[in-house]
């Protein structure tokens, strides 16, 4: 383990920053460093840590807004929104599972790395746009803030928007202002019985064309059998009021029909499935594994799938009305080289999302950008960080 | 009165040629002229929805391919021309207000639906379409564009990203930025680029998330993917007064707090709600303080329920009057007010600022009596409307554009408002943009610093600060490249 930072507040930790850039000095950036096997190995020889910053600073379930200190691990901010009968609507996954972590991942991580769950298919599904207001170190080691504690603010650039999603590469998150929606009653899923993938997608399609409030379509090619579902099978999740659910789970039915043998899966067994495809457990990865996360349109996935499987027997899972492909396979160049392929034919995008240290310091773990947006994207770093010192090589070499 | 920057002299002296160099790269098509050089069709360009602003430009460019748009952004970067992107021109900030040495590149001709894709839900379009052009593309399958300005008649695509705009919908569906997949993005240097596209999230920085709501400060846009939606089986309205904004406050909150995401939730102030009735006849309760009006969505079963839960909520609050529509035709009714409330209040007062801070939903009690404290002082009426479950609130300031004293009162008060806003938490704009309008407003809600730093990325997509300049930044401050006229 390299040497590890733990300053206690925002103004320690800006000031730790500051001395790194003056020395120039890089820093590894995480919360818990739950994720350290995803992106590319980063380039310090010190980390600093998040994780002294902690606590909900502002909690107003009236106004569906919360604030908390970027290291407050995930299961606490869950905890306090599940106990007055709420939710963060992104349904940030759980990877701890994934990455074999012992400890929960924090707010700030989740919002740097960008992960949204399931719900991300529909319009107020993705984290960050839930993030209403970020306070953020730079670089030089500068507290700045950007949007504030309310749902609507166009004041100035959104830097929340490029903050999220920025691996630690543009700032160190220190607190995050957080959207929040009220947690629906009952959770209902329709499970399809498909052919295979391609039947698969159109029934996710077709009941994400509905009107009838799908919140969550995904496809496991292997079913899941713990709850005595074979694959392929589509999931649809439907998610309201108790007493809304049967009638929309009969109307979705007969839309459905035709495309597959349809079995409901109710209650706590639907809650426990969709944690299953939120955090990839449905993948089955193998601990030696690579995992990439793979996001297309959703038309295009069983090409990919495919394409995949032939090159070298890939494991899947589908989210996101099949647009989000999760991959397990061998962690070799050859394997990467084939999802790289399968990701620019499809026009989409991929992540090398867990690999050993050799595969994830060998090739390209994001895609290249054209070279236009490439030098602006230099020049916004140098903007956010101008010695280069936050999580150098985090996401290109 | 909003201060803009002194034209370059030089760009002025060069006009015949500039507009001459632009001819030849956005010839004349069968829709008319591609470049306006002359003085008196120039004046229809020469404001927006801010309209007190007014000044002509240089030129207006109207191309129609993202090819004309990046070879006019060449030639414009090449000679250090100023450029002010522009759409259907309804900005209420005066994010579109021409400059008297900008070129100005209306996006109105590009306005092709290029692809409609129901299985990934998902429609490709030229920046020049209008909203609404969006969900009637749509409509005949079931679909819809779910961010609905009011202006949605008028205001276009490329616009809407700009701003990030929202509208009475956007409690459930979001505002623009929910609502996006990817655009085609053209820089200053004239480089096109691919931002996003049929997929969700980008792998490495979030480009699409910043250049929404950037208001034309990075670069522009030529075509936007968007998401289409299928509507929901229905929707009903229901309208509930009551005699104080107080009251009417505490019903918003056990709302929200009862798991009862509506759709929409309006709230109107007294003053709004006279100039609404007076002006559409929707039946409004003219004895009432506040007013609020629900909409929920869903089959009917789940409408009544829903309607149900929201009738019982807003009983308990003594409330003056409770009217639940029945049919769709008695929603239109009680939307009819809401809906013409910018017509009524110009009705009353022929000119009229619409303010758009945003404010934690629980200050709306406090908020309303300063204002209405300021109204008197100011000697200005005032009618709010708000947007009450995502706390954007809509003051019209009203005042007498032939009197300069009236409307440099107007804007003293709109900007006390707009404080006021910032002092309880608050920002200066939720969906109208910075513009000029709130320009020089930007220090109440930012440090020095934080302004820097994002002035500094405007300057690494924009480093000569040609693009919509004088807008969002406040002047004082602006790197040197920004301030020091570049030799044309
Ligand atoms: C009566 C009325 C009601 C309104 N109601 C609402 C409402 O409910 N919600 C809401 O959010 N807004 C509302 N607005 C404000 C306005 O309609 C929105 O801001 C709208 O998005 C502007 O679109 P536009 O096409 O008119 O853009 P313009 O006004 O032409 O331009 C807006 C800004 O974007 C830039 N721009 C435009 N097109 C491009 C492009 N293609 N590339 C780069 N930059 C570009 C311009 O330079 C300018 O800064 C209302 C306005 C009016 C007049």
């Amino acid at each position: 383990m390299t040497d590890l930072l733990l300053p206690p507040d925002e103004a320690s930790l800006a000031e730790a920053v500051r001395e790194a850039s003056a020395a120039r000095l890089p820093l590894a950036i995480e919360g818990h460093g739950t994720r350290r096997a995803s992106l590319r190995p980063v380039q310090a020889a010190r980390t600093l840590s998040t994780r002294g910053l902690t606590g909900i600073t502002l909690n107003k379930p009236a106004e569906l807004v919360l604030s908390a200190r970027a290291g407050t691990p995930m299961p606490e901010i869950e905890a306090a929104l599940a106990a007055q009968g709420q939710m963060l609507p992104a349904e940030p996954p759980d990877f701890s599972a994934l990455f074999g972590a012992d400890r929960p991942a924090t707010l700030g991580g989740m919002v740097a790395a960008h992960l949204s769950g399931p719900r991300r298919i529909g319009p107020g599904g993705a984290l960050r746009d839930q993030v209403l207001g970020v306070r953020a170190v730079t670089g030089d080691g500068e507290v700045i803030r950007s949007g504030g504690r309310v749902h609507k603010n166009v004041t100035g650039l959104d830097l929340c928007k490029l903050l999220a999603g920025s691996h630690g590469t543009l700032g160190v998150l220190t607190e995050i202002t957080l959207k929040l929606a009220p947690r629906p009653e009952g959770s209902l899923t329709l499970a399809v019985r498909v052919a295979e993938l391609a039947a698969g997608v159109r029934a996710l399609s077709a009941g994400l064309g509905s009107p009838f409030g799908v919140s969550g379509a995904a496809l496991l090619p292997r079913g899941a059998p713990a709850l005595g579902l074979d694959g392929p099978v589509a999931l649809l999740r439907l998610e309201d009021f108790l007493q809304f659910l049967p009638h929309r789970a009969g109307a979705l039915r007969g839309l459905l029909d035709g495309h597959g043998a349809v079995s409901l899966v109710e209650g706590e067994d639907s809650l426990a499935l969709w944690r299953a495809v939120r955090d990839a457990a449905l993948l089955e990865a193998a601990p030696e594994q690579a995992v990439w996360r793979l996001s297309v349109k959703p038309t295009a996935a069983p090409g990919v799938a495919r394409t995949l499987e032939d090159s070298f027997g890939a494991r899947l899972l589908l989210d996101w009305g099949g647009g989000l492909v999760w991959v397990a396979g061998p962690a070799t160049e050859a394997a990467h080289r084939a999802v790289m392929a399968a990701a620019q034919a499809a026009r989409g995008t991929f992540t090398l999302f867990r690999a050993p240290d050799s595969l994830r310091a060998a090739v390209p773990v994001v895609p290249d950008e054209p070279a236009a947006l490439a030098a602006i994207g230099a020049r916004v770093k140098a903007v956010m960080d101008p010695m280069g010192i936050l999580n150098p090589g985090r996401l290109r070499a | 009165m909003i201060e803009l920057p002194p034209p370059n002299p030089a760009v002025l002296a060069r006009r015949a040629e500039i507009v001459a160099a632009l001819r030849a790269l956005v010839p004349d098509t069968a829709l008319g002229h591609g470049v306006i050089g002359d003085e008196t069709r120039l004046k229809a360009y020469e404001t927006d929805g801010l309209s007190a602003y007014r000044q002509p430009p240089l030129a207006v460019v109207l191309p129609t391919s993202t090819a004309q748009v990046a070879a006019v952004l060449r030639y414009c970067h090449q000679n250090g021309i100023r450029v002010v992107p522009r759409g259907a021109g309804t900005s209420l900030s005066g994010g579109a207000l021409p400059l008297a040495d900008a070129v100005v590149i209306g996006l109105m001709r590009m306005n092709r639906i290029l692809e409609v894709d129901y299985d990934n839900r998902l429609a490709v379009v030229e920046a020049g379409v209008t909203n609404l052009g969006i969900t009637q593309a749509v409509a005949a399958e079931g679909f819809f564009y779910a961010p609905d300005p009011s202006s949605q008649l008028a205001c276009m695509i490329g616009g809407n990203v700009m701003m990030n705009s929202g509208g009475a919908h956007c409690l459930k569906y979001g505002v623009t930025a929910n609502n996006l997949l990817g655009v085609t993005f053209v820089t200053i240097e004239g480089e096109v680029i691919e931002i996003g596209g049929g997929h969700l999230d980008a792998a490495g920085y979030d480009w699409l998330g910043l250049i929404t709501g950037s208001e034309g400060q990075l670069g522009l846009v030529t075509e936007v993917t968007v998401r289409i939606l299928r509507a929901a089986e229905g929707a009903r309205a229901m309208l509930a007064a009551f005699r104080s904004n107080e009251v009417a406050g505490q019903v918003v909150d056990a709302i929200i707090g009862s798991g009862i995401i509506p759709v929409a939730l309006e709230f109107m102030d007294r003053p709004a709600i006279h100039a609404c009735e007076a002006f559409a006849h929707a039946g409004y309760p003219l004895d009432a303080e506040s007013l609020l009006i629900i909409e929920v969505e869903g089959n009917l079963e789940e409408q009544d329920i829903l309607l149900g839960k929201l009738k019982e909520i807003c009983g308990r609050f003594d409330p003056i009057s409770l009217r639940v529509a029945e049919t769709a035709e008695e929603s239109l009714a009680i939307w009819k007010g809401r809906k013409g409330a910018f017509g009524a209040v110009g009705r009353i007062s022929p000119d009229y600022l619409c303010m758009d801070g945003t404010i934690p939903t629980g200050e709306l009690p406090h908020v309303l009596r300063r204002i209405g404290e300021m109204s008197e002082s100011y000697g200005l009426q005032v009618a709010n409307i708000f947007h009450a479950g995502d706390g954007n609130l809509h003051p019209l300031i009203m005042f007498d554009a032939n009197d300069p004293e009236s409307f440099r009162k107007a804007e003293a008060f709109g900007a006390d408002i707009l404080k006021l806003c910032v002092e309880v938490g608050g920002c200066l704009t939720g969906e109208h943009g910075v513009g000029v309008e709130k320009r020089d407003l930007m220090g109440v809600q930012f440090t020095r610093a934080e302004l820097d730093r994002q002035r500094a990325i405007k300057s690494a997509f924009d480093p000569a600060w040609l693009l919509n300049p004088a807008k969002v930044f406040p002047l004082d401050g602006l790197p040197a490249a920004a301030t020091t006229p570049r030799a044309a």
